[in-house]
């Protein structure tokens, strides 16, 4: 028997935790003595109230949905990849490889070829965590969180010595051909007399993620390979009993997990930067984590969770520039989110399953 | 090389050390007793900070310290809260904790100093300086010894004898004493300390606890006496470096001194030298960047030296009913 209806462990749980970690953001606001309301006011003001807000918030939104995404496939094969950072990184080196030395004729083609390298590095970039892993039982959160390092310093190395222009001082590629830039909400949607998402970076590639997380959807809960998947989370055991070859399951959930990942450089490095940056992750990689987490590693909550966290970033912005709070606030958020979602889950889950029994109880 | 050069280049290697050194030890004591720990990294952030602006708040290094160790020791208590009373995951804790600590130093630096997310400078008592062993000047004449005694093991922080004394502190408290048997036990079968009538959880919270004051050590060393003020992100990773020092050391003190000195070496070459010239080919300073996350890799696949962790690391520990 579950202790809790369906409902109260996909929904209530989730709200109970937000709410906790929004208490304590705002007792840290009010320690540096400012407004929790006005700061809340504020970032409301800049990340919804206008249609250059909205489209800061889906453009952080779109990164968000494919490192949280990638971070959900790998936890229902109860594989912790926190390598998401690196693998975006790698993500963006196979974007511009593509932008910069092929000359496409027009975006829709370029967004092909720079979607496919950008998935095929990040999954590259999670195979050798993966094959250790699975093969030599080396702890993947430890070796990704290395991968991260090394991907660091391997995409310095290629900006500094092989990408970056002749004579430029700041380690980044060139700027992209005009070809392979992708059009931007404002080229969508403005019409004659209105501009709307006026110089906001929300792109094309905000429909891919939203493709991705329906294509995750179908290969989880629709696909043999998808069962396969969570079944080897599930119980690791039971499934080598069916019949589930665990070094395979391991090695594929991994390489979606970093396809995904790699995938976010899609809309930053292509979408946004249209060029190849050093710190072109822009840490997205970590709060996949806390997306995924907050999502309950399902689709549709990893795209709400993204929308949130795609807020809460564009909102902190704005909360740094008009009032006395920095920035960091946003980081602060994150951890407090992580927190009460992931690692304190039994802190709000135990009680209320201890409400539920009691009813359930009282009606029996 | 010259024989200074080379003396210096230790003796930075010992400075870059020492932080590794606390951290790593920090976290041996934390993963023995079966407490994964990836927050390292913050719980040395959130020391480097408050010390660094208590020190300079009162002029006293010592205050700032203990308001150091208390910063970490408290993030320690959070730690154990959510993996050892609420059982959650402990990988994930981590990350919050590393998170957490990234955001608030760099807050509250701001809302206090105003001077952009740093602490203002420390000199006189609020820094630890530099002691001179006994005879350092007048020995440093002599040849070979001199300079070694002047240069390298004279002239550092009182904290790198202390990260130094804390390797066989930690071995002989581990190896030696019925506390370290029982918190190695913990580690590796939590049933069985259970079932010898020792609370797993006491053993795990004073393990934590441990971890917290070495790791605030090893902060305040990075604020206060490896540099002179606090600023942001200071730890630059040192955290993710140690704990790659103690899988590369197999969780075992002597070795964690091994692993951080070599990693420390590292540090020091990265900073003395851009590229360095190996037989005639040229090894770019991002691969001697990335060499200590390299080398754990290789280690951690097994292919040189497997390195086995505790058996019950990561694992929270549910008593039987």
């Amino acid at each position: 028997m579950d202790k809790m209806p369906g409902w109260a462990d996909a929904v209530l749980v989730p709200l109970i935790s937000i709410l906790l970690a929004a208490l304590v953001s705002s007792l840290v606001i009010l320690a540096i003595g400012e407004s929790p309301i006005d700061a809340f006011g504020s970032m409301v003001e800049g990340a919804l109230a206008s249609s250059a807000g909205w489209g800061y918030t889906l453009y952080y939104a779109t990164n968000f949905m494919f490192t949280g995404l990638a971070v959900s496939v790998a936890f229902h094969a109860r594989l912790f990849n926190i390598g998401g950072e690196g693998q975006a990184m790698l993500g963006g080196l196979g974007v511009a490889l593509m932008c910069l030395f092929i000359p496409w004729p027009h975006w829709s083609l370029a967004v092909i070829g720079s979607g496919l390298a950008a998935a095929a590095f990040g999954a590259l970039w999670a195979l050798i965590p993966a094959y250790l892993q699975a093969k030599r039982g080396s702890h993947i959160v430890i070796t990704t969180i290395m991968f991260n390092f090394i991907a660091a310093s391997l995409l310095n190395y290629v900006l500094v010595n092989m990408l970056r222009p002749d004579g430029a001082m700041e380690p980044s590629s060139g700027v992209f051909p005009p070809a392979t830039q992708l059009p931007t909400f404002q080229d969508m949607f403005s019409t004659t007399d209105m501009v709307l998402f006026q110089r906001a970076p929300a792109n094309v590639s905000f429909f891919i993620a939203v493709a991705a997380c329906f294509v995750v959807w179908l290969l989880l809960w629709r696909t043999r390979l998808g069962y396969d998947i969570r079944s080897f989370g599930h119980n690791e055991r039971a499934a080598k009993y069916a019949g589930i070859n665990g070094v395979r399951i391991t090695i594929i959930a991994m390489l979606i997990s970093g396809a995904l990942a790699g995938m976010m450089a899609v809309n930053s490095t292509q979408g946004e930067a249209e060029r190849l940056l050093l710190n072109s992750s822009e840490g997205a990689g970590f709060i996949g984590i806390a997306v995924a987490l907050m999502g309950r590693n399902h689709p549709l909550g990893v795209f709400l969770a993204a929308l949130l966290f795609g807020f809460l970033y564009q909102g902190g912005a704005e909360v740094s520039f008009w009032t006395n709070i920095p920035v960091q606030i946003v980081i602060v958020m994150q951890a407090l989110v992580i927190l009460f979602t992931g690692a304190l889950d039994n802190m709000v889950r135990t009680p209320l399953e201890r409400v539920f029994l009691a009813f359930r109880r009282k009606e029996g | 090389m010259e024989f200074l050069t080379i003396v210096q280049l230790l003796d930075s290697t010992l400075r870059s050390a020492t932080p590794l050194l606390l951290a790593c030890l920090a976290g041996l004591f934390s993963e023995r007793a079966g407490i994964f720990d990836i927050g390292l990294e913050g719980k040395m952030l959130a020391a480097a900070f408050l010390s660094a602006a208590v020190a300079f708040a009162t002029g006293s290094v010592w205050i700032g310290l203990l308001a150091g160790i208390g910063a970490s020791v408290a993030l320690s208590l959070l730690h154990g809260l959510a993996s050892i009373n609420f059982r959650g995951n402990q990988l994930i804790s981590g990350v919050a904790i590393n998170f957490l600590a990234a955001g608030a130093t760099v807050l509250f630096a701001q809302n206090w100093f105003r001077q952009g997310g740093r602490t203002p400078q420390l000199s006189g008592d609020a820094r630890f300086d530099p002691i001179s062993l006994p005879f350092a000047e007048t020995l440093q004449d002599v040849p070979i010894f001199g300079p070694i005694y002047h240069e390298l093991i004279s002239g550092h922080a009182i904290l790198v004898y202390v990260a130094l004394f804390m390797v066989p502190l930690t071995w002989w408290v581990l190896f030696r004493t019925r506390f370290g048997l029982r918190l190695r036990a913990v580690g590796e079968a939590p049933e069985a300390v259970d079932t010898a009538g020792i609370s797993v959880v006491h053993l795990r919270y004073a393990a934590v606890i441990i971890c917290g004051i070495l790791c605030g050590i090893a902060g305040a060393y990075l604020s206060t006496g490896l540099q002179a003020n606090f600023t942001k992100d200071m730890t630059a990773n040192r955290g993710f470096i140690a704990l790659a020092a103690l899988i590369f050391a197999k969780w075992r003190p002597w070795y964690a001194l091994g692993a951080c000195l070599l990693f420390g070496f590292l540090f020091a070459i990265e900073t003395r030298f851009q590229n360095i010239d190996l037989l005639g080919f040229t090894l770019p300073v991002q691969f001697v960047q990335a060499l200590p996350y390299i080398l754990t890799v290789v280690i951690l696949a097994g292919f040189v030296g497997r390195a086995i962790p505790p058996r019950a690391g990561g694992a929270p520990y549910i008593k039987e009913r």
